[in-house]
């Protein structure tokens, strides 16, 4: 497909150009084509448990695209969550990594076949290791915003997660800190509302009428967007972004998404009727004249592909070989009188 | 001579200035208080935090995944489990990433019985604590060890518990930590802050040699042909003076183990002084039930069944829901001299 970098000025994505919103779409729909296939891998056997991020690639990928990539404090840090799998490709990975983590094999890079799929880990990245555990990285996170504010420069701490968990103690803790008047942290704390904690809907139990409003009790800059919109996302990160590293302050941005295979494998990872993150991007590109229909089903052809040539090869990778749970326990190597037996 | 907690303040100090320390942080950590015992008075990269243990040790693991080396602390470990699952977390991290991150963190508190603390000040951890499978835990029993094992715990590359044995914080040491001055009038006018105002006071800190203990290595505190006792923390002074009683009195030849590191543990230190004496009580303060002393034990009469004389022995803590105020029932609940001084009484006279 022919790109051009001529901004489209005006109408909805304001000065986002062609040549970006055709990689936005192109990283959208590889990320859907690889969760859809995690999930088949996972009802086929191939795999077991799935839980990823369907319907949250218009918000994910606009993320990953505006992340200061790199290793260290000088470069920004990502606490993430099981649903980031498009902020990973926006950043780079690739799309054979996930589908190793789904196998389980040996040549996943991030796990080495030990954790779920979307438990990514990229030391060179500065995404620290996601955890099943709810809420948790709401926790870490004030760490690596506090490295980030102790560094000379703009880097800030990125850190996601859903709606559910802003119940949790982790959720507070990560406000009180990154606001506490001795040292404000460089941090974007970002809610992606899906309106669900797997089967209980938010409106139960959350009587915030929005949980940026979290925000005012710190007087602290926070938003409520539509996370289903590709403009809209961006261009609220951007403006997240930006006030972060210049002012060195938190933000606080919830983003409503769609859930589109209902919460995991667990509950059947079926295709349910919610708004499509895509199907909108891709009504409004063509709208635009940006692009038509067969441009779309080039990029949905490539994606197909690119990822059937992963799992092909993927099958033929190698499980762990069971002596290799002793790697890593520690830093360094065992000690010999460590015991290995598991029992008498 | 130093006490534990100008031990620790001492290697803390020298890990600031040598080891990459820049982040010392907990409840009352910076000042003016220094930490409730004290442990961080002075220091140059100490300060204050919310009252959040969750947040405390969080903050910890993203340092520390930052490369920066934190050591942080909770102010009692009766307060701790409320972070078990973060702990957890910090201890798996290297291992679920398959060895690619590291995790350099300390988490310091005091632990344990014998300041009259009541149910929420006299608490033990080992048990959970050594179930963190990936973490270190540490608990020294003397300053120098205290000194040598925070050096070790700063520069490891895995977090670190460092227990604190709340009753041994005060007592000084019988061994001078290098650079350290001999005299301890002058080490105190030197380090330990004011009373009263302190807001213009500074240390002056007493140029400290490193001195590292290995994570791993335990001690013999006193060497014995006739039995074993393998302990730590807090009663492994009250251990050693027994077997110095016993000694004295000639009623007895009793070799004490000191571990210092719960995990990784010198099993072959126990192991060789085991099959020199054949007889071998583990002695700890945790409760009864699902007691660290019982894998010790386990793993004695797995490997060790054919060397030894007699029946292996556990003391330990009573498995109530707490320790009470009253010291008629704290010294009910939890291990006293002369309930040591019975058990190693019973080890050696039972015939072989
Ligand atoms: C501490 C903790 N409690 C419970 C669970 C089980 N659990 C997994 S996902 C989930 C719901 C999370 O909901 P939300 O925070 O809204 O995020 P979403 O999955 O919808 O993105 C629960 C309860 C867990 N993993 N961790």
């Amino acid at each position: 497909m022919a790109q051009s970098s001529v901004a489209v000025s005006g109408g909805p994505f304001g000065t986002m150009d062609k040549a970006l919103l055709l990689k936005i779409h192109a990283l959208m729909v590889r990320a859907r084509v690889l969760e859809e296939r995690c999930i088949k891998m996972g009802r086929t056997g191939e795999g077991y448990f799935w839980i990823g991020g369907p319907g949250e690639e218009a918000f994910n990928v606009s993320l990953g695209l505006q992340v200061k990539k790199g290793q260290g404090p000088r470069y920004d840090y990502l606490n993430l969550h099981y649903r980031n799998s498009a902020t990973l490709l926006a950043m780079g990975a690739a799309t054979i990594d996930s589908i190793r983590q789904m196998r389980t094999v040996a040549t996943d890079p991030y796990t080495k076949g030990r954790n779920f799929v979307n438990h990514y880990c990229v030391p060179e990245w500065n995404v620290v290791p996601v955890t099943s555990t709810i809420e948790t990285q709401y926790s870490s996170a004030i760490g690596t915003a506090i490295a980030n504010a102790r560094t000379p420069g703009d880097a800030v701490t990125i850190v996601t997660g859903g709606d559910g968990g802003t119940a949790e103690g982790d959720f507070h803790s990560c406000l009180v800190w990154a606001n506490r008047p001795v040292l404000p942290l460089p941090i974007l704390i970002i809610v992606v509302n899906n309106h669900y904690a797997i089967s209980v809907p938010e409106a139960t139990q959350h009587g915030e009428k929005k949980i940026s409003d979290w925000g005012k009790v710190f007087g602290m800059a926070a938003k409520t967007i539509d996370g289903n919109d590709v403009a809209e996302s961006y261009a609220a990160i951007q403006e997240a972004l930006a006030y972060c590293r210049k002012e060195r302050k938190p933000y606080l941005l919830e983003a409503v998404c769609s859930r589109l295979h209902g919460h995991s494998s667990a509950s059947g990872a079926n295709r349910v009727n919610e708004p499509d993150c895509i199907a909108i991007f891709e009504e409004k590109l063509a709208a635009q004249g940006i692009a038509k229909k067969e441009d779309f089903d080039k990029v949905w052809t490539q994606a197909l592909a690119e990822v059937d040539a992963a799992h092909q090869q993927v099958k033929k990778e190698p499980y762990p070989a069971p002596d290799t749970i002793w790697d890593g326990v520690y830093f360094e190597s065992l000690p010999s009188s460590y015991p290995r037996k598991g029992g008498s | 001579m130093a006490n534990m907690v100008q031990a620790i303040r001492l290697a803390l100090h020298y890990g600031e200035e040598n080891l990459g320390v820049k982040e010392i942080f907990g409840e009352d950590v910076g000042p003016p208080l220094g930490g409730v015992f004290t442990a961080t008075q002075g220091l140059r990269t100490a300060w204050n935090s919310p009252l959040d243990e969750r947040g405390i040790v969080g903050a910890a693991m993203g340092l520390a995944w930052a490369g920066f080396r934190p050591v942080a602390e909770i102010q009692f470990v009766d307060y701790i489990f409320n972070v078990i699952d973060l702990l957890k977390l910090a201890a798996n991290a290297t291992w679920t990433s398959g060895g690619r991150y590291k995790t350099p963190m300390v988490v310091m508190t005091p632990t344990g019985s014998g300041i009259h603390g009541s149910i929420y000040h006299s608490h033990s951890f080992d048990s959970i604590a050594t179930k963190l499978h990936g973490m270190k835990v540490v608990c020294p029993s003397t300053p120098l060890d205290a000194y040598g094992l925070m050096i070790s715990a700063i520069k490891d590359d895995n977090p670190v518990l460092f227990l604190k044995p709340k009753a041994l914080l005060r007592v000084k040491g019988e061994e001078l930590i290098p650079g350290e001055p001999s005299d301890e009038k002058e080490l105190r006018s030197m380090i330990d802050a004011p009373i009263g105002d302190r807001s213009q006071w500074k240390p002056r800190w007493p140029d400290v040699k490193e001195y590292a203990i290995p994570i791993g290595q335990g001690k013999i505190s006193k060497p014995g042909a006739d039995a074993t006792v393998v302990t730590h923390g807090r009663l492994a002074p009250v251990a050693l003076e027994v077997a110095k009683a016993f000694a004295a009195a000639g009623t007895g030849d009793v070799e004490v183990v000191d571990m210092r590191s719960l995990v990784p543990y010198d099993w072959e230190l126990i192991k060789s002084s085991i099959k020199k004496t054949g007889r071998v009580l583990f002695l700890n303060e945790e409760t009864e039930i699902t007691n660290f002393g019982e894998h010790l034990f386990r793993r004695t009469v797995d490997e060790l069944f054919y060397d030894l004389k007699v029946r292996p022995r556990l003391l330990c803590g009573k498995a109530t829901p707490g320790i009470g105020l009253s010291p008629v029932l704290e010294y009910a609940i939890v291990p006293q001299k002369t309930d040591v001084e019975r058990a190693l009484r019973e080890l050696l006279d039972e015939p072989a």
